[in-house]
């Protein structure tokens, strides 16, 4: 998981990723859809690949590459759980920030 | 997700995005003014309140001398295992619109080990607008496998709730 988050954290890769939601490419396709030159491209999938997060087959001499949804699905769980942890915190804390606004107003006054 | 803290007229949404290799934003707005953002932020009495989801752990205790060079710490016991501390010092106290501190994650709540260098750095402003607080934290670790692990450490959290980039991609996938 922590392979397939690096592995995203580059802006090229995570254009390789956004484009293979289309389906399979070819390579030297990827390369020119984000006018990236071969030894780039190369270099990207084969992160993405050691990180699980792309295949490659072999097709009538070309490399195939296409995404591997399970990867992609565990990770965005992986992160998710941080998000919630801060959002329950958050939820705790407006009933704290509710609770010190109603003790600021002045008395008398009707509260909320 | 099912509705909580009904009361609140506006359910705030928690937004998280990746910053390089080393760092996590997490935002979130409050319907109060910043004073009472920052004070629920820092103020040991009050930090008890809400820092340590119920589900998962119980604050021991939390010590806080907000201000710059002043240390804090917050010990929590969680369900299962030993205590774990976060410890650091504060390096900017503006209240109520910015406060930059060192967090230390202290394993078996023993102290924290390691020189200031290796401190994660975590910012956080309140710009209040119209009665309303939008809070930014920006947490800065030493290296992306500590923020990684770090974020690991979310895993047992639910996992309900969408999520921007990532989860385009997960939805297209279907």
């Amino acid at each position: 998981m922590i392979d397939a988050l690096a592995a995203l954290a580059e802006p090229s890769r995570f254009r390789i990723v956004e484009l293979l939601r289309a389906g399979p490419r070819p390579v030297n396709d990827i390369g020119e859809r984000l006018r990236l030159n071969q030894p780039q491209v190369s270099k990207h999938l084969r992160v993405l690949k050691e990180a699980g997060v792309v295949d490659v087959q072999a097709k009538a001499q070309q490399r195939v590459y296409e995404l591997r949804p399970d990867a992609l699905r565990q990770l965005h769980e992986w992160l998710e759980g941080y998000r919630q942890l801060w959002d329950t915190r958050f939820s705790a804390m407006d009933e704290l920030v509710e609770e010190l606004k109603a003790k600021e107003k002045p008395h008398g006054r009707k509260r909320k | 997700m099912a509705a909580r803290g009904s009361e609140a007229a506006v359910t705030n949404q928690t937004s998280m995005e990746l910053d390089g290799d080393r760092t996590i934003v997490i935002a979130r707005t409050f319907n109060g003014p910043a004073r009472i953002v920052f004070d629920a932020w820092t103020r040991a009495d009050l930090v008890k309140r809400w820092w340590a989801p119920a589900s998962r752990a119980a604050i021991v205790s939390v010590e806080a001398d907000v201000r710059p060079g002043g240390a804090w710490r917050y010990v929590l016991q969680p369900l299962k295992g030993p205590r774990i501390a976060f410890s650091g010092r504060y390096r900017e106290v503006v209240r109520p619109d910015r406060l930059v501190y060192t967090v230390f994650f202290e394993p078996t709540a023993e102290g924290a080990v390691g020189p200031e260098s290796e401190a994660a750095v975590t910012t956080v402003t309140f710009e209040e607008r119209g009665g309303r607080t939008h809070l930014v934290s920006r947490e800065m670790y030493p290296s992306r496998e500590v923020r990684d692990m770090v974020l690991a450490s979310g895993m047992e959290g639910g996992m309900r709730e969408t999520m921007d980039q990532l989860d385009v991609l997960v939805e297209s996938l279907g």
